[in-house]
């Protein structure tokens, strides 16, 4: 028994599936913004070898900051990310459920952000304080509508917390997103992805043409190599989410995986599409369309689901 | 060292040190980007930090006030890094060599590994120099 959870860790659904498909993943988004851009683009194993190139080069340290938190940061985000992913991932592919519930996602899947602050803060230049505050700000702006679209599945379930039981439920009673809660959720769902990955149109703590890739300015090497991995696993774990809350999960009988793939491909060609028709927006106007127009409409998203919508 | 030299190879990220520049140079550098030439295909990226960079390019002459910049941008970049000075500038100086406050070369200052002359060197010369790059890189 212990032995299948190391497996469910470090292979499948865990490390090794979910960074090789990330990498994938961050290729086809790169392939895709090329194309959108009338390039070429690059070729299939760019993101692996960017990663191995960086891991050997050298890695500086900061010599003003705090360097324990400089160090830990990368890899803290990274554990964090390679074990919510793997919580998702073993709810979806085995059906199995872990003890902890939808609320321990939510948290874990903060720390991520938690830890691009504090390792943009720990480097005390001025850049990656501003990207660190950027983030901060882009934080409080989009957790309120996630939790708020969060709780849609949850009502819907009868108040299941368990991901297994929602997923179970919705093979019952057919895909959330066919309801007209779950329909308007998944939507919001979708823009909070787009901020917590920090994607254009919300790529405001990196925005690389002023504050040049913000918290992660003073990152080389080994941790930068961290930083890239996360944000490439973060493809794979966003959108395995979402189709576990909204879109019915995996179907054990007849074609379920192969509908599995299309959807998650579905999802990450949305994300894509809107990462490249859309500028950056200010901090401003982000806060204002999280808390002006996309809780609002999340929090009706709940209304409606607490009438049976 | 072999195999992470051909991953260097595929992997190279640009970061654009100008040198006092007369700006001609760097707009060359920035056709690179564009769909006509589009050096992604070669893996190369331009990168706004120099602890991300693997190449610096240098455009310029360094006079005496940039001089000591550029050297403490080399001393910063994580090494493997190398040095590429894009226009006559950097390899002899061009029409300025002989101004009041460019005293000395900028292979005096920081090691230059390749130099892709012209004034300013066309997209397709400056491709090609990093295609000779490349293959010291992988031998």
């Amino acid at each position: 028994m212990k032995i299948d959870y190391i497996f469910y860790l470090l292979i499948f659904p865990g490390l090794l599936f979910i960074s090789i498909l990330g990498f994938l993943i961050g290729w086809v988004d790169r392939k895709i913004s090329a194309r959108f851009q009338f390039r070429v683009g690059p070729p299939l194993f760019q993101n692996f070898n960017d990663f191995f190139k960086l891991l050997g080069k050298e890695t500086i340290l900061v010599k003003e900051g705090v360097i324990t938190i400089f160090i830990i940061a990368p890899f803290i985000a990274f554990a964090m990310i390679v074990l919510v992913s793997s919580l998702i991932g073993i709810s979806l592919f085995y059906s199995i459920s872990f003890g902890g519930d939808l609320i321990v996602v939510m948290y874990l899947l903060m720390i991520n952000s938690v830890m691009i602050i504090l390792g943009g803060s720990s480097t005390g230049n001025v850049y990656s304080s501003l990207g660190a505050g950027r983030e901060i700000k882009l934080l409080l702006a989009d957790e309120l509508a996630f939790i708020l679209i969060c709780l849609v599945p949850i009502i819907k379930s009868g108040f299941q917390l368990q991901l297994d039981g929602i997923v179970s439920s919705q093979l019952q009673n057919g895909s959330y997103i066919g309801s007209l809660s779950g329909f308007i959720a998944f939507v919001v769902g979708l823009l909070c992805i787009q901020a917590k990955m920090a994607l254009p149109p919300f790529h405001i703590p990196e925005a690389e043409t002023e504050i040049v890739e913000g918290p992660f300015m003073e990152y080389s090497g080994t941790l930068l190599a961290f930083w890239k991995l996360n944000g490439f696993m973060l493809y794979v774990t966003f959108p395995f989410l979402l189709i576990l809350l909204f879109w019915g999960g995996i179907n054990p009988e007849g074609p379920g995986i192969i509908w599995f793939i299309l959807k998650y491909l579905l999802i990450v060609l949305l994300i894509i599409v809107i990462k490249n028709t859309n500028p950056r927006i200010r901090i401003d106007t982000a806060l204002n369309f999280f808390w002006k127009y996309a809780s609002v409409i999340a929090f009706l998203a709940v209304v409606l689901a607490v009438f049976g919508y | 060292m072999g195999w992470y030299n051909k991953r260097l190879s595929k992997s190279i990220w640009v970061f654009h040190v100008s040198a006092s520049p007369c700006n001609n140079c760097d707009i060359e550098i920035l056709d690179l980007l564009t769909p006509k030439y589009d050096v992604e295909r070669f893996g190369i990226k331009l990168v706004g930090s120099v602890r991300h960079a693997d190449v610096l390019l240098v455009s310029g002459v360094a006079n005496n006030k940039v001089a000591p910049k550029v050297k403490y941008l080399y001393d910063q970049a994580p090494k493997p890094c190398f040095v590429v000075g894009v226009g006559t500038c950097p390899a002899s100086g061009c029409c300025f060599k002989k101004s009041y406050n460019v005293t000395g070369k900028v292979e005096e200052t920081i090691p230059i590994n390749l130099y892709i002359p012209g004034c300013p060197p066309k997209p397709e010369a400056m491709i090609e120099g990093v295609v000779k790059l490349v293959e010291v890189l992988n031998g």
